[in-house]
């Protein structure tokens, strides 16, 4: 190929069409969730969104080194499976993990220190943003390299069908994740041996700065392969957190019943970048307009209010994630940097790092 | 006390183990229904069942992210990956997941796998299918790494291995697993990183891994005809690394020369070489030698493959050629 014949303009994605979100399906608001958890869900998503602002807050004020990625505008998905999930069951999630961390019940404060590098971060600093992890709360984990966790997931799985204890594993991964050779490993063994696993795809449309369609076979990189493994192609509204409680509610019922694995794919986006060093010019003119319309949580807010829950709550409720967000700032702040004991600590279960006599 | 072939030792180990701790399950290509391609399995199915003996698709990353997965929730697993080479293809769940997790999450996940893989050449396979790797793990913060060379050593460093809580990685020697050797009878429990003094010297010391053990061994009876008194150490486990042991002989010898069947290139006696040299330069009399394949892949025909492989040949040359 010749290279003076290239135009690099064809490699500007942003002179691309714009892909816009579909319209919201009114009728998610008449499915039969008590308004209780639909109130829960709510506060969810402002706890997810009002962290994920502060994060990125924190990054400007250069307290979070490292990298970060962050889920601003994907907040249903971890919301909808968080509410849904039991609280014995497994998440597995990628380097975008804080959300679905912190559905799963992880607190703030020590989350919020992690990223920070602290001592009283969640995993004594030693993790980072990318590592998040909570075994007490089923957090199993944030896997920073994608594809392996998938198969990990069955593992768990694996384990929960052994114990029979009707848990169930759910592994959330980005579409880019769709095209590496674990996804596929990891779908047909969990298919084979029946495990109770739910692999989630937050399908965001960008891999990294690349558009997904632009490197899939298939126009739904999830969904599209499920066929593959025998299993039922399945794609929800990723903004609307009823729709994905729904979904979510069905795929864990089918593993518990020891149906086997769900490949589910929602259809989502992320208001920022990929990660804190990218602005994100990739995008088509138009777009992140379009998707900042069918903002998850604005949507939500305006159909609780529909379903008769008084604004004076919603607001309240924000206040108070505020509240809860400002003390898990103050907690990390005033964490102590790690000292080297901890440097030399858990390589081995003996709490040690000792390679020799 | 009865006569065992190292394959059999792999069966008898996780047997012994099976039957202790009847959470212990293992997964892997062809272990279950034929007994392993390398018959290290055979008669696992038919006494623990196939819900604890489990085929897997040749799927090496299904295959130990299912063992991981099910390790970090309760169940501790003992995972075959059927050629060591094959590491490559599932090194991601090896070196960053296994390895990593306790450290990276502050210490709250806990991996007990035992990583069984097949290692070495001697087979005549060609260059991905005959290499030793247990380097690539030796270089990995987070594992252990052991690699028996008779068939009492497998069954109990397999004990060892499968009750350790930390991912273990397991290297059965291809051309060892015809030989036979004595094993004491009832339940056999070794120590991880322990060398064993196999031969007891006084003009130089051998450290040797695996198949080389027994290289090292023959090649130190005929340095016995020629006047030359070595002492072999089963160097056996890499990480924990024994240096304790290896530090004495040397201190009493004042010679080390390591057998090596990994190629050139940061081999584990390299490292050795080095504490040595650190720690022990002043017992020294003479340079540490490294006897390896040299840095290439092996080839498949006979010929040249002998030509790479340490040789009994080799070692006895080099010894005494060196010795000063």
């Amino acid at each position: 190929m010749s290279t003076e014949a290239f135009d690099p303009q064809l490699l500007n994605y942003a002179n691309r069409p714009p892909r816009l979100p579909s319209a919201v399906d009114e009728s998610k608001g008449e499915l039969d969730i008590p308004t209780e958890t639909r109130v829960e869900m709510y506060e969810l998503q402002q706890v997810l969104r009002q962290f994920e602002k502060r994060a990125y807050d924190l990054f400007l004020q250069n307290l979070v080194k490292g990298t970060s990625h962050l889920s601003l505008g994907m907040e249903a998905v971890a919301t909808g499976f968080g509410r849904a999930m039991r609280t014995d069951d497994y998440t597995f999630a990628t380097y975008r993990g804080h959300a679905h961390t912190l559905a799963r019940g992880a607190p703030l404060g020590p989350v919020m220190a992690e990223l920070l590098g602290r001592e009283n971060g969640i995993l004594k600093g030693k993790g980072g943003s990318m590592h998040l992890t909570s075994v007490e709360h089923g957090m199993m984990g944030s896997y920073a390299i994608i594809g392996a966790h998938l198969c990990i997931a069955n593992g768990a799985a694996w384990s929960a069908q052994m114990r029979g204890t009707e848990q169930a594993a759910v592994a959330f991964f980005g579409d880019g994740t769709t095209n590496i050779g674990a996804f596929h490993e990891a779908l047909n063994f969990a298919a084979v041996w029946d495990l109770p696993v739910v692999f989630v795809c937050e399908n965001n449309l960008y891999m990294e700065y690349t558009p997904i369609d632009f490197v899939s076979a298939v126009p739904n990189p999830a969904a599209d392969r499920a066929p593959a493994y025998g299993l039922e192609s399945i794609v929800v509204d990723g903004n609307d957190a009823d729709a994905v409680y729904q979904v979510a509610s069905d795929s864990l019922a089918r593993a518990r019943r020891g149906e086997g694995p769900s490949l589910i794919e929602a259809i989502t986006y992320r208001h920022g970048g990929h990660s804190r060093a990218d602005p994100g010019k990739y995008r088509p003119a138009g777009e992140v307009e379009a998707w900042l319309d069918r903002d998850p949580i604005p949507m939500y807010h305006q159909r609780l209010l529909k379903l008769g829950v008084p604004e004076a709550r919603l607001s309240a409720i924000q206040q108070e994630v505020a509240g809860r967000v400002e003390e898990a700032t103050e907690f990390a702040k005033a964490g102590r940097h790690p000292g080297e004991e901890l440097l030399f600590a858990d390589v081995w279960a003996d709490g040690g790092a000792a390679w020799r006599n | 006390m009865a006569e065992l072939s190292y394959r059999e030792a792999v069966a008898r180990g996780i047997a012994q183990e099976m039957r202790r701790d009847p959470s212990l399950v293992m997964l892997g290509e062809d272990i279950a229904g034929a007994g392993g391609v390398f018959k290290t399995t055979v008669g696992l199915l038919e006494e623990f069942g196939p819900l604890r003996v489990r085929d897997t698709p040749i799927s090496e990353q299904a295959i130990l992210g299912a063992a991981m997965g099910a390790a970090m929730t309760g169940i501790p697993v003992i995972a075959e990956i059927m050629f060591s080479d094959f590491l490559a293809v599932c090194w991601d769940i090896v070196a960053n997941e296994m390895a990593k997790s306790r450290y990276m999450s502050g210490g709250q996940v806990s991996v007990p796998v035992v990583i069984r893989t097949h290692n070495g050449g001697g087979s005549r396979f060609g260059a991905q299918h005959s290499q030793s790797v247990e380097n690539w793990c030796m270089m990995i913060p987070g594992l252990k790494v052991v690699a028996p060379s008779n068939s009492t050593d497998v069954v109990g460093l397999m004990a060892a291995s499968i009750r350790d809580p930390d991912p273990v990685v397991f290297f059965e020697h291809k051309s060892l697993l015809a030989t036979k050797t004595e094993v004491p009878d009832g339940e056999l429990v070794d120590t991880l990183g322990r060398a064993n003094v196999v031969r007891a010297g006084t003009d130089c010391t051998i450290a040797a891994l695996a198949l080389m053990v027994p290289r090292a061994l023959e090649a130190a009876e005929r340095l016995a005809t020629q006047g030359i008194s070595a002492e072999v150490i089963d160097v056996r486990s890499l990480v924990p690394l024994d240096t304790r042991t290896l530090l004495g002989s040397v201190g009493k010898t004042g010679h080390l020369y390591t057998v090596e069947e990994n190629p050139r290139l940061c081999g584990w006696g390299a490292e050795i070489a080095s504490i040595v040299a650190d720690e022990a330069f002043w017992d020294l009399d003479g340079p540490v030698v490294r006897i390896t394949t040299p840095h290439i892949p092996l080839p498949a025909a006979e010929a040249l493959e002998d030509m790479a492989i340490p040789s009994v040949d080799r070692i006895v040359e080099t010894v005494a050629a060196t010795l000063t």
